[in-house]
């Protein structure tokens, strides 16, 4: 037996690029050590990536690695996992690579459900090309190519997945391991598209944009972590969520303070999309921002049904020579 | 009665109607029985870009036009002979394509002042003079068929359906043929139909064949004898380029012993090819439609990461936007098949016609130096070798190939001959290396290139111990890891245009297809002008000009020995269907001296026109003495 496989195992001889406490290290790390707590092969282990900041990843990881085109990246781990689907396939891209210019592969490759995982690094800011606004950039982002302000609205990567017709979506933060690892692990063994969008702290261009519900001191007031089968609770269990019949949304109420009682809290359920419609739109100012694995409501897979579909499992049944034979033929002698 | 050989071996049918007239079926069925007579053929489908224009119209027009003949036949033929048009927008928009006195089979239900307004017929052509060099023949065939599909119960509309049907069968009288393969394909093909279906159309069949061979008209209806053409002995079929193109793909895969995972997205002229390899998974062949060009691209160069051959397609609107795709996997150094089905461009164009334009775009039309193999298929049988060719090409030197054919090759059928598939070597990948642990020596391993193709080892993905990462940034050339090495970009951009000189030590010597290795005057060629190059330069030989063919498969490392054999010509002749795209290139790599022939109506070129312009460039002195 070899020996167990650490986090140094999954990391490369190539020294790590990025600007000096920029979010992907921890990511990268969270990654490392994650693969090497499940035990994955690096040899059947694949990261695929497009263009920009995150998309360096895979120089990063000990795996096979595809860096490929801006906003391509889904569309060469479809075609990968279509000729190989053993393939543990990870798809590392941002908010500019995912959303903007390949927001229609994102789009396509979660409604297929490919049997693969998505890692979208959302720092809401265009990093590589030096801090133009992205298209989830908060609207009057400053930046040079706005410098009075964006004024477009921003796309959120959660509703944006669960439109497109994700069976899995996660949220996670850069910094956070110990809640970020679960859900990694999570998206892995889901046999699907499963799409994990991370808050990343781009130090340089949109330094702690996240701060609001990321820094240590809000934290636990403002994220609320989700869990199936859970009420909706956060800040302590001292807040929840309550359905509002009249609205078919959700208010936040304070319990036993407020006067809402436990009961009265909506419960998880990640297999409903309304439920998590909901979560993923949640108003920023007064209420929390929903963590972990928000929709999980598995559906073939993509990769298995096109091999189903095609018949034969791709192998290789007839002949070319018997195929030329189909239709009229007729046969010609020269006397 | 009248029974005519055509003079000169071949005759030139076209069938023109509504697009929803079923034109195309009769005239495949046609030339599946001219198939069966032994004659040789060239078909063309001319179909208006419309799916169902409104009917009656001009741009609804939808035709198909079949030569055929006692020898060898090379072109769907200049001047049709013969025109069976079911409308007067069919007559109206094929006239002008008419040889003098050919023969009219008009449909005069059809000849109906409303009809003449929906095409924009001031008056009825038969009594304006217009058809007086013509031979025309009026015959009521929307009624005749309705009197013969009466006894079977179909609606009037459906039964006026039945007059392809009708048309056909009275062609077949006209050309003496068998109705019993055509009944029995009928019966496979309305099979799952309501029966009436089945028994309409073939009541229609018979009662035009009847009506030709027993009405009183028929001593204006001509027989004609167009006997069997010499061809090698063997078996032979109908193929159309696209569905050669496929097999030959898919053949291509059984040679490598791989799957072919085929991404594409519906483009025209293209997309046939998607719908025959969709039918051929038992040949280890998987089809992807993708969201759109790019991702069909970037999927199939995903595939071949993972170990399958990924073959691409489209047409010139596509293909660019495929094109920053190509570029990496020439960098990543994995091999793609792209075909480009070339269509009337530029910008969107004319996508149901024909053109070879995309010659530039194959060679040059990427982003920095990116150099890459580019072949061209000749016609439809051809298609077959040439994407074997082009994927052999792709593994051995493991870079992207683009393999040309266009939309007249992609349509145009002829009777093949069926290859035997012993005769293909197989096609080897640079075998992977052992698994190697340590990451310097793994890296060197990966990256290691033969040393005559230049092509490195196929390492797809998941191979045990051989984990690496590849992308489109310049890479060390010994290690694969990113590199911004002065030094080492120049080496790379050096390796990448040699390894596609490279391809040249693996093709074969440019040979000449007709004629002398030297001489006044050689007519070159590539892609589909093959056939009417070969006619032209055919007939003038056989009235003693010293001509030669040359017809070009290799565009993208020419051939090694293409100069010298071309310097040993006077004048260099060059139909091609764009602006002069391949004598530039010509031009650039050999210095030649080039005389263009250039086309670009949507239209091949006919073979008159090619005529011209060899008797017009080849002295008379140059003819060959009959004593020789």
């Amino acid at each position: 037996m070899n020996a167990p496989l650490t986090a140094k195992d999954f990391a490369t001889d190539q020294e790590v690029r990025w600007c000096p406490g920029c979010g992907d290290y921890a990511i990268l790390k969270c990654v490392q050590k994650m693969l090497a707590d499940v035990q994955a092969d690096p040899d059947q282990t694949v990261f695929v990536s497009g263009i920009g900041c995150s998309s360096r990843f895979p120089y990063y990881m000990n795996a096979y690695g595809f860096h490929t085109i801006h906003g391509r990246a889904p569309t060469f781990a479809t075609g990968l996992k279509l000729a190989n689907p053993d393939l543990d396939v990870w798809v590392v891209t941002g908010d500019g690579d995912g959303l903007s210019i390949g927001g229609n592969h994102l789009l396509h490759v979660l409604r297929r459900n490919v049997n693969l995982q998505v890692l979208l690094f959302n720092n809401e800011i265009y990093g590589l090309t030096k801090g133009q606004y992205s298209p989830t950039s908060r609207p009057g982002t400053r930046s040079p190519s706005s410098p009075g302000g964006s004024i477009d609205a921003p796309v959120s990567a959660g509703a944006f997945a669960l439109g497109a017709g994700a069976r899995f979506i996660a949220r996670g933060v850069d910094t956070d391991a110990k809640n970020l690892s679960p859900v990694l692990k999570a998206a892995r063994e889901f046999k699907g598209a499963s799409f994990v969008e991370i808050f990343q702290n781009c130090i340089v261009y949109n330094k702690d944009v996240f701060d609001d519900f990321v820094n240590k001191k809000q934290a636990k007031e403002m994220q609320l972590h989700v869990e199936h089968g859970k009420p909706l609770l956060f800040a302590n269990g001292t807040k929840g969520l309550k359905l509002n019949p009249q609205t078919l949304s959700v208010d936040a109420v304070e319990i036993a303070g407020g006067g809402a009682s436990e009961t009265d809290i909506l419960v998880h359920d990640e297999t409903n999309p309304a439920i998590a419609q909901m979560l993923m739109t949640l108003p920023k100012e007064g209420f929390p921002m929903p963590m972990g694995v928000i929709y999980r409501n598995p559906a073939p897979a993509f990769d298995e049904s096109f091999w189903t579909a095609h018949g034969n499992k791709g192998k290789r049944t007839g002949k070319v020579a018997d195929a030329l034979r189909k239709g009229s033929v007729w046969r010609k002698e020269t006397a | 009665m009248s029974k005519i050989a055509p003079e000169n071996q071949s005759i030139v049918v076209r069938f023109a109607g509504d697009s929803g007239d079923g034109v195309q079926l009769l005239g495949s069925q046609f030339a599946e029985s001219t198939a069966l007579a032994g004659s040789d053929f060239s078909t063309f489908p001319d179909f208006p870009a419309e799916i169902r224009a409104p009917i009656g119209t001009t741009f609804g027009v939808s035709a198909f036009q079949i030569n055929l003949g006692a020898r060898r036949i090379s072109t769907a033929g200049d001047a049709p002979d013969v025109l069976v048009a079911l409308n007067p927008a069919a007559l109206k928009v094929n006239l002008p394509l008419l040889q003098k006195g050919a023969l009219i089979l008009l449909n005069t239900d059809a000849f109906t002042d409303r009809n003449f307004a929906k095409a924009n017929i001031a008056a009825d052509p038969r009594k304006t003079g217009e058809l007086d060099d013509f031979q025309v023949v009026e015959i009521a065939m929307s009624t005749q068929t309705l009197e013969a599909v009466k006894p079977h119960g179909l609606s009037k509309s459906d039964a006026e359906q039945c007059k392809n049907f009708w048309a056909l069968g009275a062609v077949l009288w006209m050309f003496g043929r068998d109705r019993k393969p055509i009944e029995d394909w009928a019966t496979k093909k309305f099979a799952k139909k309501a029966p009436t279906a089945l028994t309409g159309n073939l009541a229609a069949l018979n009662a035009g064949h009847a009506f030709a061979e027993t009405a009183e008209l028929s001593a204006e209806i001509p027989q004609f004898v167009v006997g069997e053409a010499p061809m090698a002995t063997g078996d032979y079929r109908s193929i159309t380029g696209a569905e050669a193109l496929s097999l030959g793909l898919a053949a291509a895969g059984e040679l490598a012993d791989r799957e072919v995972i085929f991404c594409s997205y519906p483009i025209t002229p293209a997309s046939p090819i998607l719908h025959h390899l969709t039918r051929m998974s038992d040949l280890g062949v998987a089809t992807f439609q993708a969201e759109d060009e790019i991702a069909a691209c970037c999927a199939a160069i995903g595939a071949s990461f993972g170990g399958a051959i990924g073959v691409t397609s489209s047409s010139g609107p596509g293909i660019a936007l495929k094109t920053e795709a190509i570029g990496l996997a020439m960098s990543a150094e994995l091999p793609l098949v792209i075909v480009n089905s070339q269509r009337g461009g530029p910008s969107t164009g004319l996508p149901t016609k024909t053109e070879q334009s995309d010659l530039y775009q194959a060679i040059y039309g990427r982003n920095a130096d990116a150099p890459l193999p580019v072949i061209a298929t000749a016609g439809p049988g051809d298609c077959f070798d040439a994407a074997i060719e082009a994927t052999r090409i792709a593994i051995r030197h493991m870079t992207p190939v683009f393999l040309l054919t266009d939309g007249y090759i992609a349509n145009a059928a002829g009777p093949w001959a069926l290859p035997d598939m012993k005769d293909f070597e197989p096609i080897l990948s640079n075998t992977p290396p052992a698994a190697q642990n340590d990451a310097t020596e793994r890296k060197r391993a990966i990256w290691n290139r033969d040393p005559s193709s230049l092509g490195r080892p196929w390492v797809a993905a998941g191979m045990k111990g051989l984990n690496h990462r590849v992308g489109g940034l310049e890479k060390d050339m010994e290690t694969g890891d990113i590199s911004y090495e002065a030094d080492n970009h120049q080496a790379m951009s050096d390796l990448r245009a040699r390894k596609v000189e490279a391809v040249a030590d693996f093709i074969p010597d440019q040979d000449v297809v007709q004629g002398n290795t030297k001489g006044p005057l050689a007519v070159v060629g590539w892609g589909s002008t093959h056939g009417a190059i070969w006619r032209a330069v055919h007939d003038v030989r056989e009235q003693g000009y010293d001509v030669a063919q040359i017809h070009l498969r290799y565009l993208s490392p020419l051939p090694k020995n293409l100069g010298r054999l071309l310097g040993c010509y006077d004048k260099i002749l060059l139909p091609e269907m764009n602006m002069g795209q391949c004598a530039t290139l010509l031009r650039d790599k050999l210095g030649l001296d080039i005389i263009q022939l250039n086309k670009v109506s949507g239209q091949p070129f006919k073979i008159t026109e090619i005529l011209d312009a060899i008797t017009a460039n080849c002295p008379a002195k140059a003819k060959i003495k009959a004593a020789e």
